[in-house]
């Protein structure tokens, strides 16, 4: 009893710790702007949420600091993220089934170049790859905010290492009934990879959803921006006062769509780190 | 309905060379069991004859049709795994259909097909389950039933015994027993257990090293062993081996037993031999050879002996009833069960001895 009592005790600390900043961020959005200005920082809800709320989304309440609408970059920021996470599962799986079900020469070769790609942070290809996007002139535009963060040399290997523990005998099995590769990956390695897509999908939604520094290098055409860098962008450099109230309106709705997708995806998501179905 | 007919089937992997040259025909609905020690190549064979293995060197025909560079697909065979290989994602039924439903059969043809397939096994109940819904014996059953549906030229059996416990594994060999003659299916049917071995096929093809060492129905390989290996491999226990040398027109053991063997005659004076008894021909007697027994195994209805000669060679017996037999035990060797070897090559000597 007396356990569970201070295990209890140290895990609600642990929640306060992590909860606290939400929660101002929560309660910031319901006063008005000048509470905040003052450096007061209320615990409990003003009576303005529906109209911060309303500004926020419409973009109108940036006063001197016009922000973009944020339906505009809630769907920009969604388009982006989605794309990333469904590009980069496709890829990943395709290439995976390549490495794994073919033989073919260069496939070690093939396997290893996309695994040391693993060891190269988005920073550090930034410059070439903005480089390369220039010269197909994809700056400003959808397709360029995605396409280069597609390639997953981690989903890659994620999808390598599970396809190697399907047996052999299915391959042989589909082989004997008449399969052929593309069918078998359709109807057998498909279905079997669902938990672990819907696992990856998450993480990787998130981290499009994230993506702070090549949206902010590739894009300049503010009706392309995404709410991570808009949010930034809000936060001014000083000679005027900062929105608080709309900023923080701001914050918790970029918040909310990454949260869906972990509720939603829950059940798969944990499905897909803890057992695998055979 | 089909012949197998393979020639010169030849297989290396890298430098290793797994088969040496195979020649097998099997004749329409026979059942022919693959058996062998592991790594004797056994599987290898099954595999290239499925087209899941490409053979180095030799032909494989299934109904005449020289199918060596087919696919597994264009061949018409179906396969048993050893572990069943069952679709963990697709129930019973989308199981025992998938085959058929690459082969563009309509709907209410591959119900039927799949119904009495199931209706054959006893399997009808469980067409909407999922493979991990199902024990050991059910699994091995729907495997059987994919390949049933398909009608093919061939079954081929992958050990798929050997996952399940002990007395269903009696009980599923009866029943693959009972199918194959009511189905009129070729088959082959590759096994490690000598007794399933023996029990289920029409012809045994007995692999040792890459060579088929005897192919012979079971009754034949157990008592005309082709040489010492199938000899030792196919009883239980297995048959004793003792040294021995021609000895003008008689054999001399190495244990000093002269045997007077009249069809002996024909032996080059010095040969050396090998001499073969199973422990169920050894009789208790004066005037044989002389074990001290060092074991006894009571199996109810008989007792085996295990003990050695004065020489340190090993020496089982397999006698009726119940024995209590300790220390020194004097055996005969009737001459009718004898069986020679040639020592340097292994192979029978022409002569038995009867």
């Amino acid at each position: 009893m007396r356990r569970d009592a201070s295990a209890y005790l140290w895990l609600s600390l642990g929640v306060l710790v992590f909860a606290f900043p939400i929660w101002l961020t929560l309660i910031g959005s319901t006063h008005d702007a000048s509470t905040i200005g003052r450096g007061d920082a209320p615990l409990l809800p003003g009576p303005l949420a529906l109209e911060n709320y309303a500004n926020a989304w419409a973009g109108t309440g940036g006063g001197r600091i016009q922000g973009q609408p944020a339906w505009l970059m809630l769907v920009n920021s969604g388009l982006m993220a989605l794309g990333i996470a469904v590009g980069k599962i496709a890829i990943s799986l395709i290439s995976a089934f390549a490495v794994v079900f073919f033989r073919f020469p260069g496939r070690m070769l093939a396997f290893w170049l996309i695994f040391i790609t693993l060891m190269l942070p988005v920073e550090v290809r930034i410059i070439p790859t903005f480089q390369v996007m220039v010269n197909l002139q994809l700056t400003n535009s959808m397709a360029g905010l995605i396409v280069p963060l597609m390639a997953s040399a981690t989903a890659t290997l994620l999808f390598r290492q599970f396809f190697l523990t399907i047996p052999r005998e299915y391959v042989e099995a589909a082989k004997v009934d008449g399969a052929g590769p593309l069918r078998f990956f359709r109807d057998v390695v498909l279905p079997l990879s669902v938990t672990n897509i819907a696992a990856l999908f998450v993480i990787l939604f998130i981290y499009g959803w994230n993506q702070y520094l090549w949206p902010l290098l590739i894009i300049n055409d503010r009706s392309l921006e995404t709410i991570i860098v808009g949010l930034t962008k809000m936060i001014g450099n000083g000679d005027a006062q900062n929105e608080w109230n709309i900023i923080m309106a701001t914050s918790v709705m970029a918040m909310l769509p990454p949260v869906a997708v972990v509720v939603l995806m829950q059940r798969w998501f944990i499905k897909g780190l803890t057992e695998t179905e055979k | 309905m089909a012949t197998l007919s393979l020639c010169g089937i030849k297989k290396q992997f890298g430098a290793t060379q797994v088969l040496h040259g195979v020649d097998l025909e099997v004749a329409e609905g026979e059942m022919i069991v693959i058996v062998g020690a592991s790594g004797c190549g056994k599987s290898t064979l099954l595999r290239i004859v499925a087209g899941l293995e490409s053979a180095t060197a030799g032909i494989v025909r299934i109904a005449d049709r020289d199918v060596t560079a087919l696919d597994p697909a264009q061949r018409d065979v179906a396969m048993v795994f050893q572990n069943y290989a069952l679709y963990p994602h697709m129930t019973v039924f989308q199981n025992m259909a998938y085959g058929l439903k690459i082969r563009r059969m309509s709907a209410p043809d591959i119900r039927k097909r799949v119904d009495d397939a199931a209706a054959l096994l006893g399997i009808g109940a469980l067409l909407e389950r999922r493979p991990r819904e199902l024990s050991g014996g059910q699994r091995q059953r729907v495997a059987m039933g994919r390949a049933i549906v398909r009608e093919p030229k061939l079954f081929l059996f992958d050990e798929p015994l050997s996952n399940l416990d002990a007395k269903l594994r009696v009980q599923m060999r009866a029943e693959i027993k009972r199918l194959q003659r009511r189905l009129g299916v070729t088959s082959l049917f590759v096994t490690h257990d000598q007794v399933e071995a023996m029990t289920l096929g029409d012809r045994l093809v007995v692999m040792h090293e890459g060579h088929a060492a005897q192919v012979a129905t079971p009754m034949e390989i157990w008592s005309r062993p082709a040489d010492t290996y199938v000899a030792s491999f196919i009883g239980s226990p297995a048959m004793n081996l003792l040294g021995a040398t021609a000895e003008n027109g008689a054999i001399r053991l190495d244990q000093g037993l002269l045997l007077p063997l009249p069809q002996a005659g024909g032996l080059p004076h010095g040969q050396k031999l090998t001499l073969g008894i199973r422990p169920e021909h050894l009789l208790p007697g004066q005037g044989g050879l002389t074990m001290q027994v060092e074991l006894l195994e009571p199996l109810g209805s008989e007792t085996v002996v295990h003990g050695r000669l004065p020489d340190g060679t090993v020496l089982t017996a397999r006698l009726p009833g119940e024995v209590t037999a300790e220390g020194p035990m004097p055996v005969i060797l009737p001459w009718d069960n004898l069986h020679l070897f040639d020592a340097t090559s292994g192979k029978r000597l022409p002569v038995r001895a009867c």
